[in-house]
Formats: structure tokens, C-alpha cells, sequence
């Protein structure tokens, strides 16, 4: 086994299985807030903040990167998440094609007709 | 001499070479730049799935049985696979490959009870009526709003893509850790660590997907039983 994995490999199984527990604990969350009637907006603000957080704990314990150089950390995470926010730029559009698409329906054309 | 006790023995600046800047190996760091390379294709996906649900009249039609509990089933299937991989992966960096092989072999029985429980999963829906590109009839007629807009028939292109490519990937963690399990003796530590990389990253995809395309199209009122 090579030196520098002994020195990065970290964690004891009792915190991984305390990792594994708040993780089912946050599913059980969103399982329960899928039955709670609030706007989706909210919703989705909640469950994109708690998968964030889920995610956070799998890559910084499971995938042992809160053990790497920071160096690592420095390189790989926020070159990621600027990517991603980068992925939004195009999605206002979204609401505008919405606009597009059902237009017609709320204001059907009517049809010609010939005067006799 | 490895490459470790070369770095040790001749110091270099860390941005200048000669030693791993990222006290990593190069197996380990490409394993990371897979990561975020396929971490950006799944954001991709789910974030064009969010245009469209913004766009569109989207559905919502999962009821709690069997959609909910079969996924929230699958979400622990996934969730102790990581564990036990984790576990695995720990066993290694002590030395015993013995149970590092067991723990990769336990994280392969639930990763395949996942594939299962999603296939299963996927049946109901086609059976049902589903498709990439059409709705059920009756999910038209529930899901058409009281101004008479449909639901996108997209609705079926997305799950089946986004939930297919996951579990694709599943799929080839669980041929990946086969091969692992199968050489763990002559594996070293960091090779069975670079395997845990990978199959935590499909736990964490998952933790995205569940939420996004489950958890936010349930059928609360239970609209289409009615």
C-alpha cells in the first residue's frame, strides 16, 4: 500500500454509518415534504437544498475528498459548480417558449370566413 | 524506487512537477475529471428537464404505491451500497482484501437489487401505457388543465433518458466492481478506491434524480385513481 494513500485514507466506520443514517434521515424528509401541500417553487428550493447537502456528504465522506490536499478540492469543485450555473444561463427562455406554445390555445384564430 | 519515494526524496515545488501536486496518482485524479465530466452530462440532462417541465403543462403521476415506495426502496438500496463500499474500500487501506472483496460483493447485491426494483418500476409505467414520446390516455385527460392546455407527451422522453442513463451506469458499476472483486488480491489499494469513486458518484446522481423527477410529479391528490 503506498504511502500517500495511507495518509489520505480517513474515517472511521462508526462516522460513515452516522453519514449513511443522516442520509436516509434527509430521503425521509423528502419523501414526507412530497406529501405536504406548498407551492413547487418552494418545494424545489427545499429538496435542491437538501439533495445539495446529501451530495456534499457522499463526496466529502464517502468519496473521501474532505481528506484530499485542498488543492484537489480547489480544482475540481468550483471549476463544477461554475460549469453547472453556466448550464442556466439559457433557462429563463423557458418561460418565454411557454408563452409561445399555449398562446394559441387562449386566443384561438378565428376562422376565415367569405362574405357572401 | 515508486514514485512516492521519489517525491519524498526530491522536493519540488508542487505547480512545478516532479511530485503529485495532488498527492493523488494519475489513475485517481482521471478517475476525478470522469467525475465531473459526467457529473456536467447528468446536469445537463436534468436541467433541460426543468426547461421543459417550466414550459409545459407537466404531469404528475406517480401514486405512492408502487411508484414512491419502489423508489424510495431503490434510493436505499442505493445509500447502503455506498456504505458497504465505503466499508470495502476501508477493509483495503488496512490490507484485508478478503473483505474488501466481501463489502464490494454486498455493494454489487444492492446495486443489482436496484436495477431490479427500476426495472420492475419501468414496467409498471410502460405497461400502463407510457412512452418516450406519449402519455397514457387517461394521464391526458386527468393531467389537461381547465383551459384546456394537455400535458407534454415529453414527459416520458425525459423520465425514461434520465433514469436510463443512471441506470446504465448502475448496470457498468456493477460489471466495474465484478472485475474489482474478482482481482481484488492483485489489486492495489488505490485501484479498489478509484472503483469506490465511481460508485459513490452514481449514489450521488441518484440523490439528484430522485427528488427532481420522482419526488416532484407525485400524484398527492390522487388524481388519477379517481
Amino acid at each position: 500500500m503506498s504511502a500517500h494513500v495511507e495518509e489520505h485514507f480517513a474515517g472511521s466506520n462508526k462516522l460513515f454509518i452516522s453519514i449513511w443514517v443522516w442520509l436516509l434521515l434527509l430521503t425521509l424528509v423528502e419523501i414526507g415534504l412530497a406529501y405536504r401541500p406548498m407551492p413547487i417553487h418552494f418545494m424545489l428550493t427545499i429538496l435542491l437544498g437538501l439533495s445539495i447537502i446529501k451530495a456534499a456528504l457522499i463526496v466529502a465522506y464517502f468519496m473521501h475528498l474532505k481528506f484530499e490536499r485542498l488543492s484537489l478540492i480547489l480544482t475540481i469543485v468550483p471549476m463544477l459548480v461554475i460549469c453547472i450555473c453556466l448550464l442556466f444561463v439559457f433557462f429563463p427562455d423557458s418561460f418565454r417558449s411557454a408563452g409561445l406554445r399555449y398562446e394559441f390555445k387562449e386566443t384561438p384564430p378565428a376562422p376565415a370566413t367569405e362574405e357572401p | 524506487m515508486s514514485t512516492e519515494a521519489r517525491a519524498v526524496h526530491f522536493p519540488a515545488d508542487d505547480w512545478g512537477g516532479g511530485v503529485h501536486p495532488y498527492r493523488v496518482g494519475h489513475r485517481k485524479l482521471g478517475m476525478w475529471l470522469f467525475i465531473v465530466s459526467d457529473s456536467l452530462t447528468f446536469s445537463a440532462l436534468l436541467i433541460g428537464y426543468s426547461y421543459l417541465r417550466a414550459s409545459n403543462v407537466w404531469p404528475t403521476p406517480f401514486p405512492f404505491y408502487p411508484s414512491i415506495v419502489f423508489s424510495s426502496v431503490m434510493t436505499f438500496c442505493l445509500l447502503s451500497s455506498s456504505l458497504t463500499m465505503v466499508f470495502g474500500v476501508s477493509a483495503s487501506s488496512r490490507g484485508d482484501k478478503a473483505a474488501a472483496r466481501k463489502w464490494i460483493l454486498a455493494t454489487m447485491v444492492f446495486g443489482a437489487a436496484f436495477v431490479v426494483l427500476h426495472l420492475i418500476e419501468w414496467n409498471h409505467l410502460i405497461s400502463e401505457g407510457l412512452r418516450p414520446f406519449t402519455l397514457p390516455a387517461h394521464w391526458v385527460s386527468t393531467f389537461t388543465t381547465s383551459d384546456g392546455r394537455l400535458p407534454t407527451p415529453l414527459f416520458g422522453a425525459t423520465f425514461f433518458t434520465i433514469t436510463g442513463l443512471h441506470m446504465f451506469h448502475v448496470a457498468t458499476g456493477i460489471l466495474y466492481l465484478g472485475v474489482v472483486a474478482a482481482r481484488a488480491k492483485k489489486l492495489n489499494h488505490e485501484d479498489i478506491e478509484i472503483s469506490g469513486l465511481y460508485w459513490h458518484f452514481v449514489d450521488l446522481v441518484w440523490m439528484f434524480v430522485f427528488p427532481l423527477i420522482y419526488i416532484l410529479s407525485v400524484d398527492v391528490g390522487g388524481h388519477l385513481a379517481k
